[in-house]
């Protein structure tokens, strides 16, 4: 069955096809929810979260896009509540200073041995952005989001968007191409 | 213009949004702001990288999250037939009520008249 056969099925209520939905895009979605929340923990819970918001609104996707770019939106939505979870619970700081890394949660598969050392910086160097700033150029400079569609899924206005964006890019240079000994690694 | 100030737009103006013609003519002439311009590019060629770099779940976790799928399923058509046997019970309720009270009336109708041809 091809994706929009099961979106078919799915919508009308087949969870066999959902559940194939959910085989065939996992991987995708959980590397977002890693991606966004900057840990393993958080990502369980997002992506979790994330599909069962998908299994309760299949029924008002249109597929007019592919379920993964739904499923992207809805992860994005999804990560920005645990964050506000995250914020009320634990007082997480959201200001915009580094952040300790969680290191211990890599297990990230690498596709190019030559590139794998870039990738793993730039990758440790976004979980050690504010989450606020990390969502945003993730979405967007990782997923090729729009930042019409990231203000709506964080709640925040598209001039926001843009200069959490600029903020967390500017982070990034400095991270990466600091002069001295780290100058050109990435 | 300085390269500093540049400098701050410099992460918008690598997605080619306007920045204005001043701070475009200045990039155009200045070996520091190009070098940094293309840092930026560089990032954004790295990051789009990361699009296919994939984070490898935890085993067990596509299984847990199915499940969880399960459960929020059976529960949401454990709602909706317990919200359809409380309509059931409902309708027989009031039902009977109504017949109830339409038994009732017919009693109260026909002792009327008995009372009636007894007084006549």
């Amino acid at each position: 069955m091809d994706e929009g056969e099961l979106v078919a099925a799915a919508r009308s209520g087949d969870r066999r096809a959902f559940d194939e939905l959910v085989r065939r895009t996992f991987v995708d979605t959980f590397t977002l929810a890693r991606r966004l929340t900057g840990n393993e923990e958080d990502a369980r819970d997002v992506v979790q979260e994330a599909y069962l918001r998908a299994w309760k609104g299949i029924g008002k996707f249109r597929g007019e896009a592919a379920f993964s770019t739904w499923m992207y939106r809805i992860t994005a939505n999804a990560a920005a509540s645990n964050v506000q979870r995250r914020r009320r619970h634990r007082t997480e700081s959201f200001a915009d200073d580094f952040e300790p890394v969680d290191a211990a949660a890599e297990h990230l598969v690498s596709q190019s041995a030559e590139s794998a050392e870039s990738l793993e910086r730039i990758s440790a160097a976004l979980d050690d952005l504010p989450a606020k700033l990390r969502s945003v150029v993730v979405l967007k400079d990782v997923y090729g989001m729009s930042h019409e569609a990231i203000a709506e899924e964080l709640g925040i206005t598209v001039s926001a968007a843009k200069v959490r964006l600029h903020r967390a890019r500017h982070k990034l240079r400095d991270v990466l191409y600091d002069e001295g000994a780290q100058a050109d690694a990435v | 213009m300085r390269c500093d100030e540049v400098t701050t737009l410099l992460p918008a103006l690598v997605d080619g949004e306007p920045v204005g013609f001043e701070v475009e003519r200045h990039v155009e002439t200045c070996l520091r702001c190009q070098a940094e311009l293309a840092r930026y590019r560089r990032l954004l060629r790295t990051l789009s990288m990361l699009r296919t770099w994939y984070a490898e779940p935890a085993p067990g976790l596509l299984g847990e999250t199915l499940a969880a799928i399960t459960d929020a399923a059976e529960h949401g058509a454990r709602r909706t037939l317990l919200s359809g046997r409380r309509l059931a019970y409902a309708g027989a309720i009031g039902g009977s009520a109504l017949a109830a009270g339409a038994t009732a009336a017919v009693l109260i109708a026909r002792s009327r008249k008995r009372s009636l041809r007894l007084a006549g």
